[in-house]
């Protein structure tokens, strides 16, 4: 059924349209992911080689260094783990995080 | 207001309301028996009398979709096309609907393939009837060119927001030179306005996103906005009727009697045999038999409850269709009126007659025959659907 607390046909905007610029950030895609990077940083050598690979900009940079992943937005699709040269990206089951 | 009479086919009615609109852009892809329309709108660009952008493109896939991203960026659009470009534009048809985008659409009637034909029969706009589309058929040149012109506020009128389509038969109007009483530019301009869309992608002072993924969260949402919109039409196509009267002078019609008051026997057909079947009903009243014609126009939103009282007390009715829907109860406008009828509580005779397939002619002692032989049925017959004009 539906979900009550979204609003209804009356008030959202018509044919789909998106009225706010880049509000894309408020749609959490992290619960689609099944597979978590997970990132060892002994071995991480801050290429931003997966910073510039991830197609979900889900790899935050502080103080110029690689910081962790966005899970609110991180999909899963294991391409940092793939394009990193050190392997120090590991995906790992989404269902071994759940309580 | 001035007007002039000319003499013009269906085509260049259809591209002089065009050219006095003067779209934004208009992107198209010929087809028969389309091409005429664009053939004659292309010479107005070439000459310098529009400022339309004329977009040539690959396809007619590639039409609706040029029509569709001008039309969100907020231009004026207009195009044109027939059967199988209809049809190739299929998917972006329902795009421009459910984008809500005011696209005016001439459709020149033409049988879908297979086999192959050119001439006109509505399967191509009857496959679109449920596309969220309006739909107005037009039984002349007249029709057309002031339809065209009322269809852009229609289209683009704020609680509709919907893509128009206008429908006349293949060849037999777009071809066939009638007079037309065109309206002069200026009128025409005043009448249908500056397009100014609330939300359009080249307002960059207020960036919006148009036509992103929409799932089970909100898409239902949508489409009842959308059966909201096209239904609205209802109430504001008689206000703008009113509008256009006052600036032209003139009577729009979307549902027409013709000498309907004491008719007993009834004939319901849109477009071009509506005109045939008017000079049946002349010639057979002159021989006192009371027979009547009812010409939908309008047939998205569907005028159900104007259509039954239309033939409310009438003893028999025969809907002609010029399609048919395979394995349903009949033909588009027979299922229509025959389920408006279902409220009433005394209902007429009513069957189906298929007829003019693939532009199988039908002339006026056609529909003499049919009105002769609905006149001797007495009970609501079995079979529903007749195949008229087609060998056994
Ligand atoms: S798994 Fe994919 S989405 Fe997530 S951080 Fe890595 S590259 Fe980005
Ligand atoms: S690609 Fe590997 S080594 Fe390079 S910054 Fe990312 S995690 Fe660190």
């Amino acid at each position: 059924m539906s979900d009550e607390n979204k609003p209804g046909w009356k008030t959202i905007p018509i044919g789909g349209m998106i009225l706010e610029a880049g509000n894309a950030e408020k749609y959490k895609t992290g619960d689609w992911r099944t597979f978590r990077p997970q990132r060892d940083h002994d071995k991480c050598t801050n290429c931003m080689i997966c910073f510039m690979y991830c197609p979900d900009s889900a790899i935050p940079l502080k103080d110029e260094k690689v910081d962790g992943f966005d899970y609110d937005h991180c999909k899963g699709c294991g391409i940092c783990a793939k394009m990193c040269p050190v392997k120090c990206i590991e995906m790992k089951d989404e269902n071994d995080f759940k309580d | 207001m001035t007007s002039k009479i000319n003499a013009m086919t269906g085509a260049e009615a259809t591209a002089e309301a065009m050219r006095q609109v003067n779209p934004d852009v208009v992107p198209a892809y010929p087809i028969t028996p389309q091409t005429p329309v664009m053939h004659a709108f292309a010479s107005f660009v070439s000459d310098g009398l529009v400022d339309s952008e004329l977009i040539r493109v690959e396809s007619e896939h590639s039409a609706m979709s040029a029509a569709v991203g001008a039309s969100a960026a907020g231009s004026r659009v207009m195009t044109a096309t027939s059967a199988n470009g209809l049809a190739l534009m299929f998917e972006i048809v329902y795009i421009a609907s459910s984008t809500r985008l005011p696209i005016v659409m001439n459709v020149v009637n033409r049988a879908l393939s297979g086999p192959i034909n050119i001439h006109c029969d509505h399967s191509d706009s009857m496959a679109c009837r449920d596309s969220g589309w309006i739909q107005i058929y037009c039984e002349n040149a007249q029709e057309v060119y002031e339809t065209s012109l009322f269809a852009v506020r229609l289209a683009e009128h704020c609680d509709i927001l919907l893509p128009v389509m206008i429908c006349q038969d293949g060849f037999i109007i777009s071809h066939s030179v009638e007079r037309v009483e065109t309206f002069d530019d200026e009128s025409v301009r005043s009448f249908i306005g500056e397009y100014r869309p609330k939300h359009c992608l080249l307002d960059t002072d207020n960036p919006i996103t148009i036509g992103p993924l929409d799932l089970f969260d909100y898409y239902y949402e949508h489409k009842r906005q959308q059966a909201e919109a096209i239904n609205n039409a209802r109430e504001i196509i008689p206000k703008l009727a009113a509008e256009y009267k006052g600036h032209f002078g003139k009577d729009l019609n979307f549902l027409e009697s013709y000498k309907m008051d004491d008719a007993t026997d009834v004939i319901v057909v849109m477009s071009s045999t509506a005109g045939t079947t008017k000079a049946v009903v002349d010639k057979l009243r002159a021989e006192g038999k009371k027979v009547g014609l009812l010409k939908p126009r309008l047939f998205r939103p569907f005028p159900a409850h104007e259509i039954s009282l239309a033939l409310k007390g009438k003893r028999m009715v025969a809907v002609l269709d010029r399609s048919d829907s395979f394995g349903s109860m009949g033909g588009p406008l027979f299922s229509e009126i025959r389920s408006a009828l279902y409220d009433e509580a005394e209902k007429p005779i009513i069957i189906n007659y298929i007829y003019g397939l693939g532009g199988r002619e039908m002339m006026l002692d056609d529909i003499e025959g049919i009105y002769n032989e609905i006149s001797c049925i007495n009970s609501q017959p079995e079979e529903k659907v007749k195949y008229f004009g087609v060998r056994e």
